[in-house]
């Protein structure tokens, strides 16, 4: 059997932040995605990040992720691609992984889990027709394959994800009819709302979707005004003609794998529902099990890339290749960079999140 | 910004207010300056990093937001290219006897030609006036986000930030 | 109606030039070698990609990241194939799946096929 110091699942921002990290202080580290290239969502950000300098604030997502993969090649960190790591057996020190239809097993010492997340559904009369997908499916259709899901786009979400993808749409030559929420308020940042509404795209809050209509796909959209119960008013509805109509709802973790290598959760709204307990080394309840990225909490491909960074530090440090002090002080200075992106009234509620979590993770037994 | 978050723009009233928004007496100044839209507290400072002037400031907590300082604003652009909200334009008030000009990040396809007659939008999408395209500029340092000069007649000068471009 | 990106202002021009064939339903369909085939049905102008068992409902895209499996076909005779993910390959053989599928070889052949189709590469 193969084996590694360290694992990495996930070969997006946080699994290549932790790549590096480790990688540099002298660790042997396999990253692994079940994807046909690395890089996550990245490769699909295709607009300018905010942050920081230190942030790489002003650079495309996707010149990034070649940034990263970059840094990751000169380490000599190995990525296996096409390979799903489906479970974790000898108590914790195997994980085991298929690759083209063959099941492997690679020793490892510490594992990091980097898996990222999946997209909400949301149910309505309709929405299994072709036609209906999420927002970051269209993201991906346009930005990475680069064919429109359709011509003209109903939004429903007016998260910075619903926001982004419909500016994008527009670009890749879509027209998005509308933009709905059923909240009275966007729940975006305003800049994102703003470009959009200058290219005249409605924005239409406390308005949410009744029904798709089409017999084979999608033909247009039913949407409705909503009252302070969140239920259609009736004589409020209107249809739009759309083939096309784009779920953004929110994120949650794909956290399949800590589930079942046994990792205790939270039930954290704000950072999208079911989290892997972690503390502020971003080790989970289970020894030698980190998390990093939007499975350890729903936030921004930024904040991704430091909890990166800080897993391979730590983990780094308990095999030993990083001193006890050398790795606090680097903690600390990635921990500086995060509390910086939480900062503003858009980040102080996952900032408490996040502390909640390492409460809760004080609290706990740490298991083998 | 209650405005900003009820209605997903700004008014003309709540913009010069911001301190990121130069001087009426500026504007009135036959040359650039830029206009900095940012109206929330995001962590977010690229704009200041880009100024080679020493013209934008947010300091150490970078959720400030930014102030021009007009004094220093050549109005040269770099800023526009480097704010990831596309949130900052340029705007010479009194580029003729008739005319403002405003140069706005835009990225889209087809890119306007010098000479183009475009509709200048206001910050609904609703066309206000029709302006001309007087400059393309693409360059390497504005990583693919061009920026496009076109005039408006004067009293709009503050009303436009984006266009349409025709056929 | 051309779902093509061919020209993006920050992706720029699309390099790609030489299409294969693949075979969707007894049709030939034009695809780049290499993009997911789901990409390659949307190209076409389809969105429709299989039907469910009981009341055959349409089914299509959801995810397109491999998660939903929403965008199954049977392909090269292998049955649940997510398109979203799966590259095309010249001559592939794609056809619209009711329900769960079914192998068309024998059990003997089924082994066979699965270690020699590598539709993940």
């Amino acid at each position: 059997m193969a084996e590694v110091d360290l694992a990495i699942v996930g070969a997006g921002p946080a699994g290549l932040g932790a790549a590096i990290e480790a990688a540099r202080a002298g660790a042997r580290v396999t990253v692994i995605d079940e994807n046909a290239k690395p890089g996550g969502q990245l490769f699909k950000q295709i607009h300018k990040f905010f942050g920081s300098e230190e942030h790489r604030a002003g650079t495309r997502g996707i010149d990034i992720g070649y940034q990263l993969l970059e840094e990751c090649r000169e380490l000599d960190v190995e990525v296996l691609l096409n390979s799903i790591a489906w479970g974790m057996f000898d108590d914790n020190r195997a994980l085991a992984l298929k690759t083209n239809n063959e099941t492997a097993k690679l020793g490892v010492k510490k594992t990091i889990l980097a898996t990222g997340a999946k997209e909400n559904p949301l149910a309505f009369p309709g929405w299994t027709l072709p036609g209906v997908l999420g927002a970051g499916a269209a993201q991906t259709l346009v930005n990475l394959h680069r064919v429109l899901p359709g011509k003209r786009v109903l939004m429903i979400g007016t998260g910075n994800v619903g926001l982004i993808v419909s500016y994008q749409l527009v670009q890749a030559g879509a027209e998005v009819v509308a933009v709905v929420d059923i909240l009275p308020e966007i729940g975006g940042w305003g800049v994102h709302a703003s470009k959009i509404r200058r290219l005249g795209v409605p924005i239409l809050t406390s308005y949410t979707v009744k029904e798709a209509i089409g017999d084979e796909e999608v033909e247009g959209a039913v949407i409705g005004k909503v009252g302070p119960d969140y239920q259609i008013i009736p004589g409020t509805e209107s249809e739009l003609k759309v083939d096309t109509i784009c779920i953004a709802v929110g994120l949650a973790p794909l956290a399949e794998l800590a589930w079942s290598i046994g990792c205790q959760f939270a039930h954290i709204p704000e950072l999208g529902g079911w989290v892997p307990i972690h503390n502020e080394k971003m080790e989970t309840t289970v020894s030698g099990v980190y998390v990093a990225g939007d499975v350890s909490g729903i936030e921004e491909a930024s904040t991704a890339l430091e909890e990166g960074r800080i897993a391979g530090i730590a983990a780094a440090e308990s095999l030993d290749y990083l001193g006890k002090g050398e790795a606090e002080e680097m903690i600390k200075t990635r921990q500086k960079s995060l509390d910086s992106l939480r900062q503003g009234p858009f980040g102080e509620k996952r900032k408490m999140a996040k502390e909640k979590l390492r409460l809760l993770s004080n609290k706990q037994c740490r298991t083998q | 910004m209650s405005g900003l978050r009820s209605r997903w723009f700004l008014s003309k009233e709540e913009l010069i207010k911001l301190p990121g928004a130069p001087s009426m007496k500026r504007l009135g100044e036959n040359r650039r300056v830029a206009v900095i839209e940012c109206a929330e507290r995001i962590p977010c400072n690229p704009c200041e990093a880009a100024c080679p002037h020493g013209a934008i400031k947010i300091g150490e907590d970078i959720t400030n937001l930014p102030i021009l300082i007009e004094g220093k604003c050549t109005g040269c652009g770099l800023c526009i290219a480097a704010c990831p909200g596309l949130a900052i334009y340029l705007v010479n008030g009194a580029f003729s006897d008739s005319e403002a000009l405003i140069s706005i990040p835009y990225e889209f396809l087809p890119l306007p030609r010098v000479g183009d007659q475009v509709e200048a939008l206001d910050r609904e999408g609703k066309k206000v006036c029709m302006g001309k395209i007087v400059e393309v500029i693409e360059s390497k340092k504005f990583d693919r986000t061009p920026l496009v000069s076109f005039t408006v007649p004067k009293n709009y000068a503050l009303d436009v930030t984006c266009i349409r471009v025709l056929g | 109606m051309d779902l093509r990106v061919k020209n993006h202002p920050i992706l720029g021009k699309d390099e790609r030039e030489e299409m294969v064939t693949i075979e969707v339903d007894g049709k030939a369909v034009s695809a780049y070698e290499g993009e997911p085939i789901a990409v390659a049905l949307l190209a076409s102008g389809r969105r429709v990609l299989r039907r469910t068992r009981k009341r055959k409902e349409p089914r299509g895209v959801f995810c397109a990241i491999g998660q939903c499996t929403d965008c199954i076909m049977t392909v090269n005779g292998v049955p649940n194939i997510r398109t979203c993910v799966t590259p095309v390959e010249k001559r592939m053989k794609v056809e619209t799946q009711e329900g769960l599928g079914r192998w068309k070889e024998s059990k003997r052949t089924k082994r066979k096929i699965s270690s020699s189709v590598d539709v993940r590469r």
